[in-house]
């Protein structure tokens, strides 16, 4: 345990520490930082900015969970069949798994550029300024995020999904069970705990990654896509301000523990247990 | 082996691969730490990744390494993005450069109010000529309360206006505009003849934004409003001039002179957005920095040869109380020295002998900058686009005044806030009013 125990100290805990620390400072980056008390507290707690980040961190969040999950979990189980026209197909749609955030985040620019881009060449799709209009980029960008992540967390479903034992489908067809009665009152509640994995990881993502927004808009157009780790970002390497962008990275921290927490709770997760035959 | 000790092999292999790391940070750039102030040492110096530049400088550091002064100079360069954070996170540091590139102006004086730069005053006290040698505009931009903390070491980049001849010679308007009024009554006529954006805008980089607020509070009230911003004194930011500046800016952006929001709010500057644009003719004018002449040169030659890229200084603003031969952009590069460098005395040196170097001067033309050097006119004459050059010289020579760009003179902080509270007045989801609450609030 205690090797296990200095890494996760040092590298986890110690960290975690460090910003709670930061965020009751004022530090430009020289020197040493002085404590300032609760001063970037009720700063944060007044910046509207703060606010606006959030919620729209929330509403990528959400709207990244509706849109990604089914498509991951339907490609998913189709993939986890063993023919090998779909072992083709998967591996090509897993294409974007293999693409750093920096090369998705160039390409698609380069596609969606409101003067140069590829889809002004194309009919219809050229009337629209897919990152220019503050509206519209919150979809470009969910979009982007979909395209992104959809083939990583369809890996999680399809390797569940094979490990589904073909036996229980082969008992539920001779009981004259059809395709969509298997997926489900089979397929579906043995993919529950994939399910809350994948739901985890998407909603304590979406509090800490920004990388392909900062590169896909910078949070443009003005602030329209600037959500609250991009906002931290900015605060933090951008303006220089640490210790306020510690205070904001402590709300995230709390938010995205919160919720990890929240969903392993309402789900049922803690008290895992094996729904297999033979285990 | 019993599990105790597996468990303390493994904390001391941890704490060893910690420090190893550590150790590996600081090592590419540790070269003179150990020579100490008697000039045996080595002086590092800080300068930006660049294909082009970087050869000139290693030039220059191997004729100083070749003669007699004391110590060695070494040459360490960093990516653009990753310089700032390097240089401040560097600076408190060991392994701090003793010579380091920078923009001079406000995000300089974070360093010197830290304490962390040398005056370099009585070197040029002792050595009016090497004070004479260099444009007294440019020199300026890195004198922080009447001390010099920096010499330049590069070009000079002031904002100029650029346009397209043959779309103004289409639409019947005569050369660039040398008014305000004239902008305008140029922006209604392209509009009317059907030019979506009459002038380009890179709106996603809100630096580009930056140069018309810039320019306007400049012809509106002159210099010194700006300078009351950054120093904190005055009114600051509450002074009318920023609210009729902005609010002219606002007139500009609402008789659609960039086009809509949706047009020019992801437009890019560094992708080549917007210089393909004026190439293209969707565009008639362009507000940046001098670099846009290389960059049109490199992208779009013949447009260039064929005469048709004009350039020109801002309008002038009818009875506004800036002077029009100010200038606005980056003044030029500066090479600072740390005061607490270990090899100061070479740093120093290298500094005060290897700037207005002949060689190193002639180079840097060639490579197409337009050194702030007094009597560089003749050089830059004689060059391939002499007539450009000796114009950004002649601009820069007769400028009574050369604002650094805000982004760079204001602290990081401010500077931020401005830019993003700049980038919503564009969009219109910020007011001139609101525009000078936020920033002087």
């Amino acid at each position: 345990m205690a090797p296990v125990l200095t890494f996760f100290g040092v590298f986890a805990v110690l960290p975690m520490v460090l910003v709670v620390y930061l965020s009751f400072t004022d530090w430009d980056g020289f020197g040493f930082p002085s404590l300032s008390g609760g001063g970037n507290w009720s700063r944060a707690l007044q910046d509207p900015e703060v606010g606006r980040s959030l919620v729209l961190t929330l509403v990528f969040m959400v709207l990244g969970w509706v849109v990604q999950t089914p498509i991951a979990m339907m490609i998913g189980v189709w993939a986890a069949g063993r023919q090998r026209n779909r072992a083709v197909l998967s591996s090509i749609f897993f294409l974007p798994v293999l693409l750093s955030t920096a090369a998705i985040a160039l390409l698609w620019s380069a596609v969606l550029d409101g003067n140069f881009g590829l889809t002004q060449q194309l009919p219809f799709l050229d009337r629209f300024s897919f990152l220019g209009d503050q509206s519209l980029v919150i979809y470009t960008v969910a979009w982007v995020l979909t395209w992104q992540y959809v083939p990583f967390h369809t890996l999680l479903y399809q390797s569940a999904a094979r490990g589904i034992p073909v036996s229980i489908y082969e008992a539920a067809t001779i009981d004259g069970a059809g395709r969509y009665k298997q997926f489900f009152r089979i397929t579906l509640p043995l993919l529950r705990y994939t399910l809350i994995t994948s739901t985890v990881l998407m909603l304590v993502g979406s509090v800490t990654t920004f990388d392909t927004i900062l590169l896909l808009t910078n949070g443009g157009p003005g602030t329209s896509t600037r959500i609250a780790p991009l906002y931290m970002y900015i605060t933090g390497f951008g303006a220089f301000e640490f210790g306020y962008a510690s205070a904001i990275a402590v709300i995230l921290l709390v938010l995205g523990a919160g919720l990890s927490l929240a969903v392993t709770r309402l789900t049922g997760f803690r008290k895992m247990s094996s729904q297999q035959e033979g285990s | 082996m019993s599990p105790r000790r597996l468990t303390k092999v493994a904390v001391s292999a941890t704490t060893l691969a910690l420090l190893g790391s550590m150790a590996a940070c600081g090592s590419d750039n540790t070269a003179g730490g150990s020579g100490g102030g008697e000039g045996g040492g080595t002086a590092d110096v800080w300068a930006l990744q660049d294909t082009t530049l970087n050869p000139i400088e290693e030039a220059s550091i191997q004729r100083y390494n070749d003669g007699d002064g004391p110590g060695s100079v070494k040459l360490s360069t960093f990516g653009n993005d990753p310089y700032k954070q390097r240089l401040r996170t560097a600076i408190n540091s060991p392994q701090a450069p003793d010579v380091f590139f920078n923009w001079g102006g406000g995000s300089l004086k974070e360093y010197v109010d830290a304490g962390k730069i040398e005056d370099l005053t009585p070197i040029l006290d002792a050595d009016p000529a090497l004070r004479d040698a260099f444009l007294p505009s440019v020199l300026a931009g890195a004198e922080i309360d009447g001390k010099q903390y920096g010499l330049p070491m590069r070009g000079v980049q002031p904002v100029l206006m650029y346009g397209n001849k043959e779309v103004l010679t289409a639409n019947g308007i005569d050369g660039m505009p040398a008014t305000w009024d004239e902008l305008l009554a140029d922006v209604a006529t392209l509009k009317a003849a059907g030019l979506t954006t009459p002038i380009a805008l890179a709106g996603s980089q809100s630096w580009t934004e930056l140069m018309w607020a810039e320019y306007l509070l400049d012809r509106v009230a002159g210099p010194e409003v700006f300078q009351a911003i950054r120093d904190g004194e005055g009114q600051g930011w509450n002074d009318p001039a920023v609210l009729e500046a902005m609010t002219m800016l606002k007139q500009l952006i609402d008789a659609g002179a960039f086009g809509t929001a949706n047009d020019f709010s992801a437009t890019e500057y560094d992708a080549g957005g917007t210089t393909q644009l004026l190439a293209n003719g969707d565009a008639a004018f362009h507000l940046m920095g001098s670099w846009e002449f290389t960059n049109q040169k490199g992208t779009n030659p013949d447009f260039v040869s064929a005469g048709n890229l004009l350039y020109a200084p801002f309008p002038a603003v009818e009875g506004g109380a800036g002077d029009p031969s100010n200038l606005v952009g980056n003044v030029s590069n500066f090479y600072s020295v740390t005061s607490a460098s270990p090899n100061k005395q070479a740093a120093l040196e290298y500094v005060k002998t290897q700037l207005n170097n002949p060689d190193y001067v002639s180079e840097l033309i060639a490579a197409g900058d337009v050194m702030p050097i007094a009597g560089a006119r003749e050089q830059l004459a004689a060059t391939e686009d002499g007539d450009y050059l000796t114009t950004v010289y002649d601009l820069t020579e007769n400028a009574s005044n050369f604002q650094l760009s805000w982004d760079q003179d204001l602290s990081a902080d401010e500077a931020t806030k401005m830019l993003t509270e700049l980038s919503n007045l564009f969009l219109g989801v910020q007011t001139p009013e609101g525009f000078v609450a936020a920033m002087a609030g």
